[in-house]
């Protein structure tokens, strides 16, 4: 269970992107948060892993509080937390299985990571896994010779050699076309329920987040303003969450902490 | 836009304002060149003789006098391994280094400045002073050569691949990082495969450049081919000198050659 209280995010000495926000994840759910750029959905995303050092507040992963934990402890407590990049974030000139088992080097010792020697059982995890996703036979391939659709099977591979807690997708198919981006909705959705693993999923398309996904959250401006079954989210929401511009959020915002 | 505006037929790229600029800029560089020319202190006889003087210098050269050549190819040989040590050595401490003085992976300010300091103060001078330094310390020969050559090339393959990783997608190393690896292991696996091309690339044009630069340090006594066409100068043994000169020649066609081939492989 994911729990984050009073979560608050301030760049410099300006207003807060993340205002006072909490969120709780339970069970083995995808949850999307959907809003508009600059809400703060992918602060909030990096704030869990500590990507992005939140300011205050705290987030606790099944019973560990993350925000205070530093060196050895931060880095065995990012194991359990998966994470699936926009822009796919892999190694270019390293094979798909490197790209698969750098998920493992948390684990795995500096000499083993160095030589390649990964251990029998992470290679035959890798394989599983990239069975499951369609990419086994790439397994010798450069990253860079892959599509897109594909690079990014190899990032959510990736996430889930960790063995994750949690796995956090930071708007995974923005940079893929339309098909392919519903190929890897429907095998987060998948894996999601084979894995009994919850998935936060930060997106931008509404139309996936309400097909694929268990609960959809509303961000705007730092603050929750909606959070139910995707079959809640009506017009009036929707207009809630994306109408107005940023200056007239900033205008409010400034209002209301004075 | 209006009709007139379409009409018009005269353009120009610069304005008057920017041509008298450009003009004066140009009358600056010819006044700047001018003044250096009358500043220093030219023989002009001597300018205007050059042409006679290397028809004689090359009638004396022909034709190269190959007795001395089993030796000359030795020291050749010698040259090359002086070059080669160094590169390997250099490429090697030069990776520390450039850990340090690339931004993004420095641990801290001071380590940076110190990393900085070792590439400027490597690079600022020369390998012929560096290898004047080391003679007096390592006395004569090729191990001073080949120290020389290494703090040179330090500095070069530092900076360059220093900035290789001050360039690199950080996108992978924020993946990795939040896989939970350690600093070392991001390194390995984010930051070097993307460093790779860069590291082989300088790694063999600074040998292309030790190379030519192991042949002139003879010259101060730290060994290679330049001691025999020092000797053979000294001596007016100009045929001698010719076939030292054709030696080097074909030496650094040849490194040519072997780079050109190594990075076609490599890269």
């Amino acid at each position: 269970m994911l729990k984050i209280r009073d979560l608050v995010k301030r760049y410099g000495s300006g207003e807060p992107v993340l205002k006072n926000l909490d969120l709780t994840i339970e069970g083995e759910s995808v949850v999307s948060i959907i809003g508009s750029s600059g809400a703060g959905k992918s602060t909030l995303l990096r704030c869990i892993n500590r990507l992005v050092e939140p300011t205050s507040g705290s987030v606790e992963l099944n019973g560990t509080e993350l925000t205070r934990l530093r060196g050895r402890e931060l880095r065995a407590a990012r194991r359990k937390i998966g994470m699936v990049f926009q822009g796919f974030n892999l190694v270019d000139r390293l094979t798909v299985m490197e790209n698969v088992q750098s998920g493992r080097l948390g684990y795995i010792s500096t000499w083993a990571a160095l030589m390649r020697r990964y251990p029998r059982e992470d290679i035959r995890r890798a394989y599983e896994l990239m069975e499951r996703v369609g990419i086994a036979h790439y397994a010798d391939k450069r990253a860079d010779e892959l599509s897109g659709g594909e690079r990014q099977r190899v990032g959510v591979v990736r996430a889930l050699m960790q063995k994750p807690e949690i796995l956090l997708a930071d708007e995974p198919t923005a940079s893929l076309d339309p098909k392919t981006s519903e190929q890897i909705m429907e095998l987060l959705r998948a894996l999601s329920r084979e894995l009994k693993l919850p998935v936060l999923i930060n997106i931008h398309n509404v139309h996936e987040a309400k097909e694929y996904t268990d609960r959809i959250v509303g961000m705007r401006y730092g603050r929750i303003i909606f959070d139910d079954k995707p079959a809640e989210l009506d017009q009036e929401a929707m207009d809630r969450i994306y109408s107005g511009s940023p200056a007239a959020d900033r205008a409010e915002g400034l209002k209301a902490a004075s | 836009m209006t009709l007139s505006d379409l009409n018009r037929d005269d353009w120009t790229r610069f304005s008057f304002r920017q041509r008298m600029q450009r003009y004066g800029v140009f009358a600056l560089c010819a006044l700047a060149i001018g003044w250096a020319l009358g500043s220093i202190e030219v023989i002009w006889a001597w300018v205007w003789d050059a042409p006679a003087q290397m028809g004689d210098l090359f009638g004396r050269m022909v034709p190269p006098d190959p007795t001395n050549l089993a030796a000359i190819l030795r020291v050749l040989w010698e040259t090359v391994n002086i070059a080669t040590i160094a590169t390997a050595f250099a490429v090697i401490l030069s990776l520390p280094v450039a850990y340090l003085a690339a931004q993004n992976t420095t641990p801290n300010r001071a380590t940076l400045w110190i990393g900085r300091f070792i590439l400027v103060s490597s690079r600022s001078i020369n390998t012929i002073i560096w290898a004047l330094l080391f003679v007096a310390i390592f006395g004569p020969g090729i191990v001073a050569g080949i120290v020389a050559i290494m703090f040179r090339s330090i500095g070069f393959v530092g900076k360059l691949l220093g900035e290789a990783i001050e360039e690199i997608d950080k996108r992978p190393v924020e993946a990795l990082e939040a896989t939970g690896a350690s600093r070392f292991k991001v390194i390995a696996y984010a930051i070097v495969p993307q460093v790779m091309p860069t590291f082989w690339a300088v790694s063999i044009l600074r040998w292309d450049i030790n190379l030519r630069e192991s042949t002139v340090l003879g010259l101060v006594g730290a060994g290679g081919i330049g001691i025999i066409l020092q000797g053979a100068i000294d001596t007016f043994n100009w045929p001698e000198a010719a076939t030292v000169l054709l030696a080097i020649l074909a030496l650094v066609i040849l490194g040519e050659i072997v780079s050109a081939w190594l990075r076609r492989r490599i890269l």
